[in-house]
C-alpha cells in the first residue's frame, strides 16, 4: 500500500484479506453529539465495520437556509446531518475524534451537483464518498444531466488534487432501489468507475444492489466483476452490495432473512462490502441500536456463510437452485451496453449523455427529464428482474414478456415483491408459489 | 358504481414530490392509479422546488394537485409549499392535496401535523402515520379523487365542487 492510498481502500482490502465482510450502515443524525455517539456505536459494533454520515436532504438539495434553521429550531426533525449547517471545522474535529485508519468514515449525500459538497468533505477529512453523475442525478429530481456531469467531472478533479485522494464509489448499481434490471445496473457502476478513473480517482468501489433473485444477483455480481477487472486497470477497486433498496418486509422476521440473504449474496458473490438495512427499515428511519444491531447480525450471517460455503443455502434443493448463479448472458448484456456508450469515444461524460439522449441507456420509470423512459422492466416467472420492454438499448426483451402497460396495482405487486416473499413463510419458493 | 358515469369528470391533475424528497416510485404510482381512473396526468416528479410546482399550477391549471411525499420531511415541506401556494390568488380555491411519510417519528403526532397541514390550505391528509396506515390513506384518497370528479355521485357529500376557477 503506497502513501496515497486512502484509508478507506485500505481499510477494506485488509478486512478482505483476513476473510471478513465489512458492514455499513445508513446512518445521519441533525447535532454534532448524536452523530458521534452513532459513529461510536458503530465502530464499537460487534462486526467489521466502517462509519458512515448520511447527509440530510436539505444539504443535499443546496437549501442551507432550510438546514440551518432545521438544525436550530428543530434538530431532531433533521432526516441526516447538516454538513453545511455545522461547517467544516466542527465536522473535522468530529472525524478527527472518531475516525481512524480502523474506522475509516464515509460521507453519503445524492447531489447531481456535488462540488461544494466534495469540497467540504475533502476539507473536512472524509475517508470516502459516493455517487456519481447519472445515479446521482437522473432518481433525484430535475438538475440536467449535462450540468450533473460536468459539476462531477470537476468534483473528481477536485477530490483526485486531495494529497491522498478519498475513495470514491459508484451508486450507478443501486438505480431507483429496485425493479432495474440487473444488466444495467452493472453496466451503469462500471461507466460510473471508468468516469472516476478518467478524472483522476483510484480508490474506487463499484456498487450493486441486492434485487429479487439471488441466483440472478450471484450472475451480477460475477458480470461486475469481470467487467471492473477489464476495465478499470491501475484502480484498487472493490465491489460493495447494497442489502435491498426497495419496499422492505414489513416483520421483523421478513426483514432479518432478506437483511442475512444479503450477507450471504455478498459473502457467495464476492464482494468486499455489504451496505445494510435494518427491521425499522419499512416504518421509519431506524435508530443507532437498530442499526447496531443489523450490522451484527448482517456479519453473523456473513461469517456462517463463510464457514458453510459448501452448505446449501436453505436446506432445500428449491433454494440450493435459487443459490445458484443462473446463466442469461448477463455478462454479455452489460458489456453490450457498456460498449454501446463509449463506442463513439471521447471523453465518458460526453458518451453518457450522448448515450441518455439517444435511448441507449434508458432508466425504467424514471421520470428526469433526460430519461427516454420508455423502458420497462417486470419479474418473469422464474422470479428473476428482465425487460418488457427494451426501448432503444441493445437488449433483449424477455419473449414472453406482457405488451400490456403495468398498471398501478401490477407495479406494487412487482414493488412489493420481495416483501410478500419474505414475511411470507419460504422465501426461497419460486414466483407464484410463495405462500 | 356501473351506470352511474354520467357526471363523472375527467380530471387534470398535476402530481409532484417535494424540493427535498428525491423519492420517485411513489409519484410512478400515483400516476398510473390517476391514469387507470381515466384522469389527465402531468408528472412533475421528485425534487422540484416550490417554485417550479407554483408555476407548473399557474400554467396548466389543474383540477388538483396532488404531492406526495416520503422522506419524512413532508410535514415541514408541505407547510411551506401550501403558504406559497394558499398566497397566489389565482391558487387560492385549487384543491391541493398532500399525502405518504409525512414525518419521521413513526405513528406519533399525525393526527395535529394532519390538522397542522389542513388549517394552512390543503383540502385533505393522508399520512401513512395516520390511523390505519397507508391502505386507509389510499383508500381516502380514492373516495375524496372520486368526489372532486363526481360532486353529485354523492360518496361524502362532504366536499365542494372547486375548481381552480372556484376563487380566481
Amino acid at each position: 500500500m503506497d502513501g496515497t492510498t486512502d484509508r478507506f481502500t485500505g481499510f477494506v482490502r485488509r478486512a478482505h484479506d483476513a476473510g471478513h465482510l465489512v458492514v455499513q450502515p445508513r446512518m445521519g443524525f441533525g447535532e454534532l453529539h448524536r452523530m458521534r455517539a452513532g459513529l461510536r456505536a458503530v465502530r464499537d459494533a460487534d462486526a467489521t465495520t466502517v462509519g458512515t454520515v448520511t447527509l440530510d436532504s436539505y444539504t443535499r438539495c443546496h437549501e442551507d437556509g432550510a438546514a440551518l434553521r432545521a438544525l436550530r429550531e428543530r434538530p431532531a426533525d433533521l432526516n441526516g446531518f447538516p454538513l453545511l449547517a455545522h461547517g467544516v471545522p466542527a465536522v473535522r474535529t468530529l472525524l478527527q475524534e472518531v475516525a481512524s485508519a480502523g474506522f475509516p468514515v464515509q460521507i453519503r449525500h445524492g447531489t447531481p451537483r456535488p462540488v461544494r459538497l466534495l469540497r467540504a468533505m475533502a476539507e473536512a477529512g472524509a475517508d470516502a464518498t459516493e455517487g456519481g453523475p447519472v445515479s446521482y442525478c437522473l432518481p433525484y429530481g430535475r438538475v440536467p444531466l449535462a450540468r450533473a456531469v460536468a459539476e462531477w467531472s470537476a468534483g473528481c478533479e477536485l477530490l483526485a488534487a486531495r494529497p491522498v485522494p478519498p475513495h470514491l464509489e459508484t451508486f450507478g448499481g443501486c438505480m431507483l432501489g429496485q425493479l432495474c434490471p440487473p444488466s444495467l445496473l452493472v453496466a451503469l457502476s462500471v461507466l460510473e468507475a471508468v468516469f472516476f478513473r478518467e478524472h483522476g480517482l483510484r480508490g474506487i468501489s463499484l456498487s450493486y444492489a441486492q434485487q429479487v433473485h439471488p441466483g440472478q444477483d450471484l450472475e451480477a455480481l460475477a458480470a461486475l466483476r469481470r467487467l471492473a477487472d477489464e476495465r478499470l486497470s491501475g484502480t484498487a477497486h472493490h465491489l460493495v452490495l447494497y442489502t435491498f433498496m426497495g419496499v422492505f418486509p414489513r416483520t421483523g422476521r421478513g426483514s432479518r432473512r432478506l437483511l442475512a440473504d444479503s450477507a450471504r449474496l455478498a459473502v457467495r458473490g464476492g464482494a468486499e462490502r455489504l451496505v445494510v438495512k435494518t427491521p425499522a427499515e419499512a416504518h421509519r428511519i431506524p435508530t443507532v441500536g437498530e442499526n447496531v444491531a443489523a450490522l451484527a447480525h448482517a456479519a453473523r450471517a456473513a461469517e456462517a456463510e463463510a464457514e458453510s460455503a459448501a452448505e446449501a443455502a436453505a436446506g432445500s434443493a428449491e433454494g440450493a437452485a435459487r443459490w445458484s448463479p443462473t446463466e442469461s448472458g448477463l455478462y454479455e448484456e452489460a458489456r453490450r451496453l457498456v460498449d454501446a456508450v463509449l463506442e463513439p469515444g471521447g471523453s465518458v461524460g460526453a458518451c453518457l449523455l450522448r448515450a441518455f439522449a439517444r435511448g441507449i441507456l434508458d432508466v425504467p420509470y424514471c421520470l428526469h427529464p433526460d430519461n427516454a423512459n420508455r423502458s420497462r422492466a417486470t419479474i418473469d416467472a422464474t422470479g428473476a428482474l428482465g425487460w418488457s420492454r427494451a426501448g432503444g438499448m441493445p437488449v433483449a426483451p424477455a419473449p414472453t414478456a406482457a405488451a400490456a402497460p403495468v398498471t398501478a396495482g401490477q407495479l406494487t405487486e412487482l414493488l412489493g415483491f420481495n416483501r410478500r416473499r419474505y414475511d411470507g413463510r419460504s422465501p426461497d419458493a419460486p414466483y407464484g408459489r410463495a405462500s | 358504481m356501473n351506470g352511474m358515469i354520467s357526471t363523472t369528470r375527467r380530471l387534470r391533475t398535476l402530481v409532484s414530490g417535494l424540493s427535498s424528497d428525491a423519492h420517485m416510485w411513489n409519484l410512478v404510482y400515483l400516476q398510473l392509479l390517476l391514469e387507470e381512473r381515466g384522469h389527465q396526468v402531468s408528472n412533475l416528479g421528485s425534487t422540484t422546488p416550490d417554485a417550479e410546482i407554483l408555476r407548473a399550477c399557474r400554467t396548466e391549471r389543474p383540477d388538483l394537485l396532488v404531492i406526495s411525499s416520503v422522506n419524512g420531511h413532508g410535514r415541514l415541506d408541505g407547510l411551506r409549499l401550501i403558504r406559497a401556494l394558499r398566497a397566489v390568488p389565482a391558487l387560492r380555491g385549487l384543491p391541493v392535496v398532500i399525502g405518504g411519510k409525512l414525518g419521521i417519528d413513526g405513528r406519533d403526532h399525525a393526527g395535529a401535523a394532519a390538522a397542522h397541514l389542513t388549517a394552512a390550505g390543503y383540502d385533505a391528509v393522508f399520512d401513512d402515520a395516520a390511523e390505519g396506515g397507508p391502505d386507509a390513506g389510499l383508500l381516502r384518497f380514492e373516495t375524496f379523487l372520486a368526489d372532486l370528479a363526481d360532486p353529485a355521485g354523492g360518496r361524502s357529500g362532504t366536499r365542494r365542487a372547486a375548481g381552480p376557477g372556484a376563487a380566481a
